[in-house]
């Protein structure tokens, strides 16, 4: 077990460098001079041909692209990220270090909103297939995976200004100084993401109960006089979460980085809104770190997915 | 191309000829009438889809005014008889807008996925049967690939490229070659075994022409679920750039952009302006998934669980 441990970690490694490279050459290589892109298009500085020089030496840009990438590595090896291309007091690793627990506490309230709702409607949908329950789950499900979750999110502001003359609150606050402040602020993403992720789950949820309901095990179980909870809670459920949690990981991950809408619908002070507006802005110091970030953050999230799947399934081989 | 769907009805157990040849019209016909008769509400979201396009071919016989007409003095109203979606915050018709938007909308969603799925069905077909290095080598570049959570790879790309109708297709489009290039692996690594292939081969045809004559048409079955599963994500991410303001730039009404414009207005916005886009959205995505789930039941069922697994 030891020993897959540190193969699948192992197979990350060339994957992390490859990411690496690919935002690099996404970055600096593609647009044949990002600089030029950044000074041609922008209305706040116009550099001359001299200024542009120099400006390309303090950044190291005069180097050639690999000396330029090994010194990108070795800043982001001891954990330098650099600082905003715009803003040249404003560090990067606070950035994070300010918006990231944000994103983490909406991914992770999500996850947890899209578990208690979508595992009982799965549940409910296999085991009484095809009565009015399972079809207006399934219905519900339907449309929910038809939803775009941005416009849902701005659906919900909608709605409560209208009804109630309340909007969340954007400043930023964490959980842990002003629990009702950060609460007000959060609940509405995670709550927008949590249920277009719920829909998923009770989809996956029931399509595996159904088929695992099928298998001679779960017909053995009945046989022996089982009673139909242990069947569907000890045999059936057991089996049919495995596929639920990779996806959960795969979402978590997504979600780390792809809440940049419905972050931007609530103007929700997180990592994917400093990414947008980084993107707007051309602060491609910021964009490539932030990237880089989320990209690294989904790696490690499947890497840990990887373990706990082969941890609690004892069928797959630790080759 | 559809005739061929007699074949792809039993992908996996590889044991139909490949190529068999019929009469192509009463086959397309007739097809097309056992895919409808199987699924009602796949038929139901055919109409749609039909309307849909039509709207977003010929927006203008449908929409009551050009999508970027000022009307001056009706800045922002709410719906009326002149204005059955109301007016934005440009004073223009929103109706003709949503209308108009059904054209940018499909034309990347088509586009992209087109692209996107044409590549990830070669690359993964390729990886699938040639195998040895050539496959190792693809699995670990598509393993970078997937590191990215989709959005932030298309925000990534925009990024470097720039917004704009021709970068959303390329980005979408790039976003797509993983996910397709790994199912179309697995598939191609299933039909792969098939007698009929190793009989090909015994006859002494070439790794190439059995690849494209022989293992290539078995997985387009196969290719045409994901193909029609993905216009429904491929909208969601148009919409999301769009909104984000790193897709179709204004003044082309997108579906996407179009919420966009609300954001410098959350203190008091029109809800006309935040309702009406998203259920065309909504509409069409919808239309989209469920026309996909009813073709994946009629041609390959089994693919149901690996295709889940990746959304």
């Amino acid at each position: 077990m030891g020993r897959y441990f540190l193969r699948r970690l192992l197979l990350a490694i060339p994957t992390v460098l490859g990411v690496t490279v690919l935002i690099f050459v996404a970055m600096r290589v593609i647009p044949g001079d990002p600089l030029r892109t950044i000074i041609g298009e922008g209305q706040i500085y116009v550099l001359s041909d001299e200024e542009l020089a120099a400006v390309k030496a303090s950044l190291g840009y005069d180097k050639p692209l690999v000396v330029q990438y090994l010194v990108w590595m070795k800043d982001v090896g001891s954990g330098n990220l650099g600082y905003s291309f715009w803003q040249k007091d404003k560090s990067i690793a606070d950035l994070v270090r300010r918006r990231g627990p944000i994103t983490l506490q909406i991914s992770l309230m999500a996850l947890l909103l899209a578990w208690a709702i979508g595992l009982p409607a799965g549940i409910i949908s296999a085991i009484k297939r095809n009565t009015i329950a399972d079809y207006s789950i399934r219905g519900f499900v339907t449309l929910l995976m038809a939803i775009p979750n941005f416009w849902l999110g701005l659906a919900m502001i909608l709605f409560t200004i209208i009804f109630f003359r309340w909007r969340p609150p954007i400043e930023l606050t964490y959980l842990w100084d002003s629990p009702w402040k950060n609460l007000q602020m959060t609940i509405g993403p995670a709550i927008v993401m949590g249920f277009s992720f719920g829909a998923i789950i009770a989809r996956m949820v029931r399509s595996s109960m159904l088929e695992i309901l099928r298998d001679d095990y779960v017909r053995t179980a009945r046989a022996k006089g089982l009673n139909n909870k242990t069947v569907i809670f000890r045999h059936a459920l057991r089996n049919a979460l495995l596929p639920t949690i990779t996806i959960s990981g795969l979402y978590l991950g997504a979600t780390l980085g792809g809440s940049v809408a419905v972050e931007r619908a609530f103007s929700v002070p997180g990592l994917g809104l400093s990414l947008i507006y980084a993107v707007q802005a051309r602060d491609w110091t910021v964009i490539q770190s932030l990237v880089l970030l989320f990209a690294v953050a989904y790696v490690i999230i499947n890497l840990v997915v990887d373990y706990i799947y082969a941890f609690i399934d004892p069928r797959i081989r630790y080759e | 191309m559809v005739n061929e769907n007699n074949n792809f009805e039993n992908v996996g157990d590889g044991d139909s000829p490949a190529g068999r040849s019929s009469n192509l019209v009463g086959a397309t016909a007739s097809s097309i009438f056992r895919f409808l008769q199987s699924s009602p509400i796949g038929a139901v979201a055919v109409i749609l889809l039909i309307f849909i396009v039509f709207v977003g071919l010929f927006p203008g016989l449908l929409a009551p005014y050009d999508p970027n007409k000022l009307f001056y003095s009706e800045l922002k109203t709410p719906p009326s008889s002149e204005h059955w979606a109301g007016t934005d915050f440009l004073a223009r018709d929103s109706l003709s807008r949503i209308f108009y938007g059904a054209r940018i909308t499909l034309m990347v969603a088509v586009t992209s996925v087109f692209i996107g799925d044409l590549l990830g069905f070669t690359w993964g077909v390729a990886s699938g049967y040639l195998g040895r290095r050539f496959d190792l080598i693809s699995q670990r570049l598509l393993d970078m690939f997937i590191a990215f959570p989709t959005i932030i790879l298309a925000l990534l790309i925009l990024a470097a490229l720039g917004a704009g109708l021709v970068t959303v297709i390329a980005a979408i489009a790039l976003i797509r070659i993983p996910g397709t290039a790994r199912v179309m692996r697995s598939v191609a690594l299933s039909v792969k075994e098939a007698q009929y292939v190793e009989a090909a081969s015994a006859l002494g045809a070439s790794p190439i022409r059995i690849m494209f004559r022989h293992v290539a048409p078995q997985c387009f079955a196969p290719l045409l679920v994901v193909a029609s599963a993905g216009l429904g994500s491929a909208i969601f991410t148009e919409a999301a750039l769009s909104f984000l303001g790193m897709g179709v730039p204004p003044p082309t009404p997108t579906w996407g952009n179009m919420l966009g414009g609300v954001l410098n207005e959350l203190f008091q916005p029109p809800w006309w302006l935040v309702i009406y886009p998203g259920v065309a959205i909504t509409i069409t995505v919808l239309a989209f998934n469920l026309f996909g789930d009813a073709l994946r039941d009629y041609l390959d069922p089994r693919l149901r669980g690996r295709l889940e697994e990746r959304t």
